[in-house]
């Protein structure tokens, strides 16, 4: 397990190098700790701060069934939510950047998450998040639309006989 | 088993059923409560923490004597509300999601041109949920259906059981670019939802059918096909409707008139 972490400690080694500028630095040996980034809005986790480290991929996995199958979609323990409150002021993102809330922890755990290839990482609304905001991607889409359709009638629709 | 039989033969029928089916329901569900408010109540204001219910039936009428020959704003609406790259706009239109899609029809002896567009018929009997192996392909209880792409593997056994070819698959990675509310990825099918997350949001409408209405046209109408009071099933019960291909008896929640 020990060569496991010095392992890591040599793989990571930007993550430990940023690490060996702080304060704190850790024990030679020891894998740099992940950076966790205080939630930007709110004090205090739905639940309880390590319950959630522990449990909160059991918390979101039977949300989502609710979610997806029966269209309850309670703010409390949806991945939105987190995504609200945990994404980096720098990023704008919980996974854009090594150092983001969920990447942080997952690769030192070394646990590996596809949430985000279909999951937006960044929280909705801000235009300065999203770079195609409403208006401008209806409109965008509108001239595209127009200027380039190549597409046969038969090509898009197979349907008619 | 009313659901087996196509809506055709049973829409202009069954309006005093419904009512007599829905005021029975709603008195074996709360003597208490009104039945009116009953229905009212799971129709359009459900709390969030109540899961959908087969009260409702979502569905739409589409006029195609009112869609406009050219016009294109429903599948832009439904694109930027669901964040799907135009096939226009695509590196790989042959390959590229489409919800929603516009046809223009000739009819070869007389030439008459009907417009109209083609999406998920949102089938009360599905043939993408009976095909999917893993039971990604699902069908809400409100009627609409849906594929959780949870359990998705990507097979694509639902795109060759649709008779619409209402599916697709996202070919490549998204990078990001998904809706917070609309999470879709490489390797899983997918398909018009009836903007459920709008639906779920207590909007009442589908984003295509509201642009079809901003546009002045009026020829897409969302609402619950179960209340009988609802917009949609006060048109159905007195406009001449077609299901597409209605010899599969697959009961449609999506119904044409004029074509
Ligand atoms: S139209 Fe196609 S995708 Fe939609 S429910 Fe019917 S079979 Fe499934
Ligand atoms: S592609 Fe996905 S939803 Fe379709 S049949 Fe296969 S597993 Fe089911």
């Amino acid at each position: 397990m020990k060569r496991l972490l010095v392992l890591g400690a040599v793989v990571l080694t930007t993550a430990a190098l940023a690490w060996a500028g702080s304060e704190t630095q850790p024990k030679a040996g020891g894998a740099p700790k992940p950076v966790i980034e205080k939630a930007v809005k709110g004090e205090q986790c739905v639940e309880d701060t390590d319950y959630m480290r522990r449990n909160h991929m059991k918390v979101l996995d039977g949300h989502r069934d609710k979610t997806v199958h029966e269209g309850i979609r309670t703010p409390k323990h949806s991945l939105k939510e987190c995504i609200n409150c945990h994404a980096s002021e720098t990023t704008g993102s919980v996974a854009a950047s090594k150092d983001d809330f969920c990447i942080s922890c997952h690769s030192y755990a070394s646990v590996k998450i596809d949430c985000f290839d279909c999951h937006s990482t960044k929280p909705q609304g801000s235009a300065a998040m999203h770079p195609l905001n409403a208006e401008t991607a209806h409109y965008k889409h509108k001239l595209a639309a127009q200027a380039a359709s190549k597409i046969s009638a038969e090509e898009m629709a197979g349907v008619a006989p | 088993m009313s659901e087996l039989k196509p809506m055709s033969e049973q829409a202009p029928a069954s309006p005093e059923r419904r009512r007599f089916v829905g005021t029975a329901a709603a008195t074996a569900a709360g003597l208490a409560i009104a039945p009116g408010v009953v229905l009212v109540q799971v129709a359009h204001g459900r709390p969030e923490d109540q899961a959908v219910s087969s009260a409702v039936r979502w569905g739409m009428l589409i006029d195609a004597t009112k869609c406009a020959n050219g016009c294109n704003d429903c599948v832009t609406a439904c694109s930027t509300e669901n964040g799907w790259t135009p096939v226009a706009e695509s590196k790989h239109p042959r390959q590229a999601p489409q919800w929603i899609r516009k046809l223009e029809l000739q009819d070869p002896l007389t030439q008459m041109e009907t417009s109209l567009p083609m999406l998920c018929q949102h089938c009360a009997e599905p043939p993408c949920v009976d095909v999917c192996p893993t039971g990604a392909s699902f069908k809400r209880a409100d009627g609409i259906v849906l594929v959780d792409r949870h359990t998705c593997i990507g097979c694509r056994y639902c795109m060759m059981a649709c008779p619409y070819k209402a599916r697709s698959l996202v070919h490549e990675h998204l990078n990001d670019t998904q809706k917070a509310d609309v999470p879709r990825g490489i390797g899983c099918v997918e398909s018009c939802t009836f903007c459920v997350q709008k639906v779920d949001r207590g909007d009442g409408n589908t984003a295509c059918a509201e642009a079809c209405t901003a546009a002045g046209h009026n020829a897409l109408l969302f609402g619950d096909m179960n209340d009988p009071d609802s917009e949609i099933s006060r048109r159905l019960r007195e406009l001449p409707t077609k299901q597409v291909r209605a010899d599969l008896n697959l009961n449609l929640g999506v119904r044409y008139h004029g074509i």
